[in-house]
């Protein structure tokens, strides 16, 4: 009886490990990551039976990059910002993807049509588009709040402590935005030694009133507990602390730098089959624009948009809040991935001595 | 001794006449190999874990085939040219033909970073030349100019020239703040770009006050612990303990809670009067916060030393020397603390060697001016993704840790070491 | 303050001392000691004596009383400004130190230029025999070349008054006897004072000029060893120095310091009254074993003999020593010198046992 009996649950683990497939998809971790549970992970297992196990990280692409390398990837499908991607297309860390496998858009569009401009690359499937923009604490500043960039580095106007992101990307081309470049002469501008020298002026007016953050969560965590009055950060985070947390947090979109984020799979993913079919799955008009239900961020489809409604609390219009909407565009820079492939060991470089300097 | 052995003791032999040496190897032969058994697991493990790869670290800061193994024509070129060639017909026609293998194969972009390493602003050169690489035709001269006219610039053929060697100083060179020019010759790193050596210098500063303050903070406590009645110190003991027993992380947030500018530090001083609202101390996010959270971490590690070795020191030594005529504070300092001195020295090696590696506190608490290098290893190990880098200035790091090392066994010794 | 204070060298005066306000670990103590005077303070552990030569050196503070050094009063001056040399139980030798350095420490916090340190510390060293030892570390010393160590860097500065704490305790047998010797005769060379502690009462007869014997936080007696020895005050002295044997009895007659003592089985013995003073009082009489005699015509006329059984007899070379049953006790013992024509007792045999009056003494009942 007892032989019979652990036969049985043997057979039956056995059974169950056959008929259950599972992929592993790593991301970013927070807020983010949940809305990609919600909209792609939990529907997809529903319809196809295969299980999707969430793996976190404060940057995916060092971990992938490792795994490649080691030759030994666990991960099937990863989210990578654009810049990361690219560059890891180049050195063959990633798989290239066959633009036949997305599926074309609500109304018919072909997929490579309906994806923003440069949303699809060799390797890689935009899912989103993020902006780094600021949010300020609307308490306090009850009279004559900030409105644009240049009120972000105006210490004198609007005094207290400030926070940006520990890295030169994005606080060099918001240095000189505020400088009153034009957003789209900025990336000529940072071409040249002048250039470089500006953004970095204009940031040392503030350096001393600088907190610097790294994580994505820790921007809205700074404004919360008071420690900075400004800081600049991720659309859907502080949107997520305002409207889920009720924070009085106002986000500012004059001088966003937005940029594209999405899948790729690494070298040599275990579950190739199954994490092209997740992709052609979560890239679809519908499952973007239902992302868009538990998160802040633009989908980077054409067709997704007019599907956006309200938040999952079911009275937010998301509209507004998307750095795509045409009035959070009229000051906005979308992110460049020529420049800071090549010059971001450089700057970065730069960035680090500027900081420790006194 | 060695002549003795040889000549005297060689004689001796057993009862049954063979050699005594012999004999006797071969009794504790057995044992021998036994305990080698016994240790054998552990051994393994430490290679494993620990010998190789450091070993692969220190392999890793001086190698990178980035460029050599995915341009063998135009490195084949450099092997045969000497320096200071001015780079031919054939020379472009291996460029133009690797950059074609190299697009086919994705590898464009490792070649395209690891020059770019040396020379900024060439990576989009080597990927876009690469996505036309395919249209390129001969004469491959004027198609490769035609793609992008950098492609005649003699410093980037020097850069190539260097990368071409697998194996290369330059990672090292970078990690002191020094390059080289288009001859190769060692020069210094345009000012705004030095960081590394000041770093260096910080961290080592930086880990000395650490080092400084905890056993400042330690000895007190250490004496205590070493002189209170027993379930005194037992508390005491517990108190020291109890960091240990909770998360790192855990420990440095609840810093973060404690010091920020609406902290509970701040908060109180405000509400006794003793800062204004608006004069709230910056206690965090900078040097200050790393020195206080990283002292506090680290605390344990000087006071076990010390207490084990206050400890056994019996309260007639100073008793003695006070019934000799010295002076409290002379009794003290010629007495307790030259027999403490094993336990300050294992204290403050280990608290600072832990404080020179240092990474997640400064990380959170240290803002700009608070980092150390390791947050800037982490930085090229995360972020930049070059591992090279990354290598030897972990590299440099551990050699400096050793240099400290065998400074602290030739002034002190290492058998005086005693940490528990 | 009488006469003899005053021209005491050191003088405890009252002195009580309590460590937790519950209980007095030394009660009432006076005690004057005599300029190069030698004074062991003996007692069993825990008896205060040790307290006391803390109180000395200054690493106590009395509670109450005046302890003077040379007329006077240090209950307030620091241990360092005391002036008092002090060897310490294990010798507390500076391990950091070569003896050398330990020896010129004393003189170095004196404030002595480097040759007459270097002179005064070869001197010491001479006279301990370890003039060859300078730069040894004590680590590298044997116990006995340690404890040698440890008396000359007490000495070095020529202190007036030595204490020394159970110097000898870590020795062992042989070399202790030796270094007893040692000290006594540096004692009497140098002409200092020397106060001394220890629980071995062997070690306090052979060396001091004068033995405090301590208990419960008081003097019981303070006597040369001789007196001590053979006219202990009370029954705990009587009992902690040497061997002794015990009769419990009530006093029959009392004249002068005559008396008859009945023992509880009925016999009648002879003693000297040392604490007990009136008849009809229950005593303890103790007499040495040494001065037990079972010849009749050893002993003086008219003096009583009680019955005694012979149990057994142990030969131990210089002496034979006889175990007895006396008046219902089991363990009476009596001590023969092993000369030639001693008599020789056998187990069984009955025999007579008896003393002389004055080396029975009739003690306060414990």
């Amino acid at each position: 009886m007892k032989k019979l009996l652990v036969l049985s649950t043997a057979l039956s683990g056995f059974g169950l490990a056959a008929s259950a497939q599972e992929i592993a998809v790593m991301s970013w971790g927070g807020a983010y990551a949940t809305s990609q549970i919600e909209a792609y992970h939990k529907p997809f297992t529903a319809e196809t039976g295969i299980t999707v196990v969430s793996v976190d990280a404060d940057n995916p692409a060092a971990p992938i990059k490792a795994q490649v390398e080691a030759g030994n990837v666990t991960i099937d499908v990863v989210d990578l910002e654009y810049a990361d991607a690219v560059r890891m297309c180049d050195e063959g860390l990633l798989e290239v993807l066959d633009p036949a496998i997305l599926t074309p858009g609500a109304d018919g569009t072909p997929a490579t049509d309906d994806f923003l401009p440069g949303a699809v690359t060799d390797c890689f499937v935009a899912t989103i588009v993020f902006s780094t923009n600021f949010a300020y604490d609307a308490t306090k500043f009850p009279e004559n709040p900030p409105t644009t960039i240049a009120d972000f580095f105006d210490t004198a106007t609007y005094p207290g402590k400030r926070g940006m992101r520990k890295g030169a990307k994005v606080n060099l081309e918001m240095a000189l935005m505020a400088d009153g470049v034009a957003a789209d002469e900025v990336y000529a501008m940072l071409e040249t030694p002048e250039g470089v020298e500006r953004a970095f002026a204009k940031l040392g007016t503030i350096k001393a009133d600088m907190i610097w953050w790294e994580a994505g969560a820790q921007p809205p965590q700074l404004l919360a507990d008071g420690e900075v009055v400004m800081t600049t950060g991720y659309n859907g985070r502080f949107f997520s602390a305002a409207v889920t947390e009720g924070k009085p947090f106002v986000q500012v979109f004059d001088g966003q730098v937005y940029e594209y984020d999405g899948y790729a799979i690494p070298k040599g993913a275990p579950n190739m089959e199954a994490a092209l079919q997740f992709l052609t799955y979560s890239t679809t008009t519908q499952a973007l624009a239902d992302q868009a239900k538990w998160i802040a961020y633009g989908p980077a489809r054409v067709s997704s948009g007019p599907l956006v409604g309200l938040f999952m609390d079911g009275k937010t219009e998301m509209g507004p809040n998307m750095p795509t909407s045409a009035d959070n565009l009229t000051n906005a820079l979308p992110s460049s991935y020529e420049f800071w492939v090549d010059r971001d060991t450089e700057l970065n470089e730069r960035f680090n001595a500027w900081l420790t300097a006194n | 001794m060695a002549d003795i052995s040889a000549s005297d003791v060689g004689l001796l032999k057993t009862s049954d006449g063979r050699p005594l040496k012999s004999a006797l190897a071969t009794a504790q032969q057995r044992s021998k190999r036994r305990a080698f058994l016994l240790v054998l697991p552990l051994l393994a493990f430490i290679i494993i874990t620990f010998i190789i790869p450091i070993g692969q670290l220190l392999h890793q800061a001086v190698y990178n085939d980035g460029f050599s193994a995915n341009m063998p024509r135009t490195t084949a070129w450099f092997v045969e040219n000497p320096p200071g060639t001015v780079p031919d017909d054939i020379a472009f026609e291996a460029l133009a033909l690797d950059l074609k293998d190299a697009a086919a194969a994705r590898t464009v972009g490792v070649v395209g970073t690891r020059v770019n390493y040396e020379m900024s602003g060439t990576r989009s050169l080597f990927t876009s030349t690469a996505r036309g690489a395919a249209r390129l035709e001969p004469p491959y001269r004027e198609a490769l100019l035609e793609a992008d006219a950098k492609w005649a610039d003699p410093n980037l053929w020097g850069t190539m020239r260097q990368v071409s060697d697998a194996y290369s100083a330059n990672f090292f060179l970078a990690a002191l703040d020094m390059t080289r020019d288009v001859n190769g010759k060692i020069v210094p790193m345009p000012e705004e770009r030095q960081i590394y050596v000041s770093l260096f210098v910080k961290t080592f500063l930086l880990a000395g006050l650490i080092t400084f303050t905890c056993f400042l903070l330690g000895f007190p406590i250490a004496h205590l612990l070493a002189t209170l009645p027993m379930k005194w110190s037992n508390l005491l003991m517990i108190l020291v303990l109890l960091p240990f027993w909770t998360s790192l992380l855990v420990r440095t947030t609840s810093w973060m809670v404690l010091l920020q500018q609406q902290g509970v530090v701040n908060n109180t001083m405000v509400a006794l009067g003793i800062i204004s609202d608006d004069g709230r101390i910056q206690m965090i996010y900078n040097q200050m916060g790393t020195i206080i959270a990283m002292t506090h971490i680290l605390l344990p590690f000087m006071i076990l030393p010390l207490y084990s070795v206050m400890r056994p020191i019996p309260p007639t030594y100073v008793r003695a020397a006070r019934s000799l005529g010295a002076t409290s504070w002379t009794a003290f300092r010629r007495v307790y603390l030259p027999q403490t001195l094993p336990g300050v020295g294992a204290g403050s090696l280990l608290v600072f060697i832990l404080a020179v590696g240092y990474y997640i506190t400064p990380a959170l608490v240290g803002g700009a001016s608070g980092q150390l290098i390791s947050n800037l290893i982490a930085f090229h190990m995360q972020s930049s993704l070059n591992w090279s880098l990354a290598s030897a200035l972990a590299a440099l790091l551990l050699g400096a840790v050793l240099v400290l090392y065998w400074i602290y066994d030739r002034l002190v010794g290492i058998d005086n070491l005693k940490l528990g | 303050m009488s006469e003899s204070h005053r021209d005491a060298f050191v003088a405890f005066d009252r002195v009580q001392k309590s460590y937790d306000g519950v209980s007095l670990v030394v009660k009432d103590l006076n005690l004057d000691i005599a300029k190069g005077e030698f004074l062991t303070m003996l007692g069993p552990s825990g008896s205060g004596k040790t307290t006391c030569l803390m109180m000395l050196a200054g690493f106590e503070t009395a509670t109450n009383g005046e302890i003077r050094l040379d007329g006077t009063n240090i209950n307030a001056v620091p241990p360092h400004k005391r002036g008092i040399g002090m060897v310490f139980q294990n010798y507390a030798l500076f391990p950091h130190m070569t003896v050398g350095e330990n020896l010129a420490f004393p003189l170095e916090v004196r404030g002595m230029g480097k040759s007459d340190r270097d002179a005064k510390v070869q001197r010491a060293l001479d006279m301990v025999q370890m003039g060859a030892f300078a730069n040894r570390r004590p680590a590298q010393l044997s116990g006995g070349q340690q404890q040698r160590i440890a008396l000359a860097r007490a000495l070095v500065f020529d202190p007036k008054l030595v204490l020394m704490d159970e110097p000898l305790g870590a020795l062992d047998k042989q070399l202790r006897e030796h270094m007893q010797f040692e000290i006594k005769h540096l004692h009497e060379s140098l002409g200092i004072t020397v106060v001394y502690v220890t629980h071995d009462q062997g070690e306090a007869l052979t060396m001091s000029d004068r033995i405090a014997v301590f208990n419960d936080g008081r003097i019981q007696q303070l006597a040369p060893p001789a007196d001590l020895y053979e006219r202990p005050d009370n029954s705990f002295v009587a009992g902690f120095i040497g061997e002794n044997n015990k009769l419990p009895g009530t006093l029959e007659e009392l004249t002068g310091d005559k008396a008859l003592v009945r023992l509880a089985t009925g016999e009648v013995i002879d003693a000297t009254a040392v604490n007990v003073t009136q008849k009809g009082q229950a005593t303890l009489v103790s007499i040495r074993p040494e001065r037990v005699e079972f010849k009749p015509e050893m002993m003086p006329p008219g003096a009583h003999m009680i019955g005694a059984d012979v149990l057994e007899v142990i030969y131990m070379g210089d002496i034979l020593r006889a175990r007895l049953r006396v008046a219902g006790s089991d363990d009476f013992v009596m001590k023969m010198r092993n000369t030639q024509g001693q008599t020789r007792l056998a187990p069984g045999q009955q025999i007579k046992v008896g003393w002389h009056p004055q080396d029975a003494r009739a003690l306060d009942p414990v």
